[in-house]
């Protein structure tokens, strides 16, 4: 038999288990990361803001690390998960030099990621994670991960805060989605072809100062690593401040 | 009346029933007697004494660390002679705010850093880099425990190269660096006016030492003013980096305040007209 329940609106308010206030291990600290690979190298980039809330914790606090191997390793979310799985991922690289005695190929440093992130499956890293490096062939590749491991090799990627913003500019601009050849009048797609590296900084400085014009929590400063066959190097360039 | 001596002062069970621990809401009864066991495990949920704000600024030769002497209950002011400032080695001060007692007990992880350092009896080797990698470490992992130590904490002092570390560290592990940092309400308060006089790197070398302790006496003094659970005692830490001292003054006293009629006082902080 169903007991006779008022439905008021207050009647939908009672509750007969204790309300409980939980301590809330996760934070969100902002920031946008973007990872995109081209013919003979791959960038990954990201804003050096760090924030809780409306306050910015710091105007330079990197996010983007050369993690060795020629390899770039962000993750970008809850900053305490993030610098953690930097720092087990660093811890797992040098014991499979001492192990193996080899280089960690990218696809083999994605999937150890895969089992870095599933392995907390239950109590997750809150992290967009972006890997980038070269391939056997020398071509650039990019990996990106949801915060259980789920994962896929892209052409290009955006993570974090202002994601949502700067992926359908990279759709549009690296994966030329929904351009057409303008010789065809509007029957045939524009043909993809590999960008060149002046072509993806430019793109990647174009995103980020427009991601910082419409996103508070993005800003500061950019910092791009670029990985080609002769190492890894970096670029800053200022953000706006406001 | 049970006259076990266990039992001392308990109601007799055979007569009157068990125990009813649910009266006045006894959830932290002995458990290992107690009948009702549906309640959780607790850790520390919200903290108890509390320090407020640590504040810092980088200058062009090093750093000006604050942070007031009281410990508040609430709204009690419990102690009022407590040092949240405490020097770590040879190379390092640490400010800490939140929780007291987990402050205690980060003193004594400290402490027994020190003591291991010093067993070997070579020069100093706990460098404030290390220090702020350590106290992350223990942060991140209490709070994945989902038992979290309830502080707020800024390292500051020298590198193993003697250069300027300064690091801030909270209850979940998040840590970063930046030329000014604050904890609790110098976040709003004491951040707006050290941004002003420093917002980058290239700021630093622009600050004076003098500017510096002027800069953070002037910050002390508006959050004295509006933050209610400051004190006008407070502890400043001077570390220099060309003579690589750290010298920590205890009872400075918040100068210049002005408690007249409102209508004369134009702002907090800035000189008066």
């Amino acid at each position: 038999m169903q007991k006779a329940v008022p439905t008021t609106e207050y009647a939908n308010e009672i509750r007969n288990e204790p309300i409980e206030h939980r301590f809330n291990p996760y934070s969100d600290n902002g920031g946008t990361i973007l990872g995109i690979a081209g013919e003979d190298f791959a960038v990954l980039a990201g804003d050096t803001r760090q924030t809780t809330g409306y306050s910015i914790n710091s105007r330079y606090e990197p996010k983007v690390f050369s993690v060795g191997d020629n390899l770039l390793l962000s993750a970008n979310g809850f900053a305490g998960d993030a610098t953690q799985l930097v720092k087990v991922f660093e811890n797992r690289l040098k014991w499979y030099h001492f192990n193996h005695n080899k280089k960690l190929e990218t696809a083999s440093a994605a999937r150890l990621i895969q089992h870095m992130l599933y392995g907390k499956r239950f109590f997750p890293y809150y992290v967009h994670t972006i890997i980038a490096g070269l391939d056997k062939d020398g071509k650039g590749e990019i990996y990106s991960f949801d915060p259980v491991g789920s994962y896929e090799r892209e052409q290009c990627r955006a993570g974090g805060a202002a994601a949502s913003l700067i992926m359908p500019f990279l759709d549009n601009q690296v994966n030329f989605k929904n351009q057409m050849d303008p010789a065809s009048h509007g029957t045939k797609k524009r043909e993809v072809r590999y960008l060149t590296l002046d072509e993806v900084i430019q793109l990647v400085r174009d995103a980020f100062t427009a991601a910082t014009e419409r996103h508070i929590e993005v800003g500061d400063g950019l910092e791009i690593l670029i990985v080609t066959k002769e190492g890894v190097r970096t670029e800053y360039f200022p953000l706006k401040k406001d | 009346m049970n006259h076990d001596p266990f039992h001392w002062g308990r109601p007799s069970a055979d007569t009157y029933g068990e125990y009813n621990y649910n009266i006045a809401h006894a959830s932290n009864a002995d458990r290992s007697t107690s009948t009702n066991s549906e309640f959780p495990r607790m850790h520390t949920q919200q903290p108890m004494i509390t320090g407020t704000s640590v504040i810092a600024i980088k200058y062009n030769d090093g750093i000006v660390m604050a942070a007031d002497h009281m410990g508040s209950f609430g709204s009690l002011m419990k102690l009022d002679d407590l040092q949240r400032i405490i020097p770590v080695g040879k190379s390092a001060a640490v400010g800490i705010s939140g929780d007291i007692s987990d402050f205690q007990y980060l003193e004594r992880l400290l402490d027994d850093l020190e003591i291991e350092d010093s067993y070997d009896m070579e020069s100093d080797n706990l460098k404030a880099d290390y220090l702020s990698e350590y106290l992350t470490r223990v942060m991140y992992n209490r709070r994945s425990k989902m038992n979290p130590l309830w502080n707020a904490i800024i390292v500051a002092g020298f590198d193993g190269k003697g250069e300027l570390v300064l690091k801030h560290v909270d209850l979940l592990g998040v840590s970063y660096s930046s030329p000014t940092l604050a904890t609790g309400f110098g976040n709003h308060l004491a951040i707006p006016l050290l941004r002003k006089k420093v917002d980058s790197e290239e700021d630093v070398k622009k600050l004076s030492k003098e500017d510096a302790i002027q800069t953070v006496k002037d910050c002390m003094k508006v959050l004295f003013y509006r933050d209610a659970r400051s004190w006008n005692k407070y502890s400043l830490c001077v570390i220099e980096k060309s003579t690589q001292s750290i010298e920590i003054e205890k009872d400075v006293a918040v100068e210049g305040m002005r408690w007249d009629f409102a209508q004369h006082i134009t702002g907090y902080g800035i000189p008066q007209l």
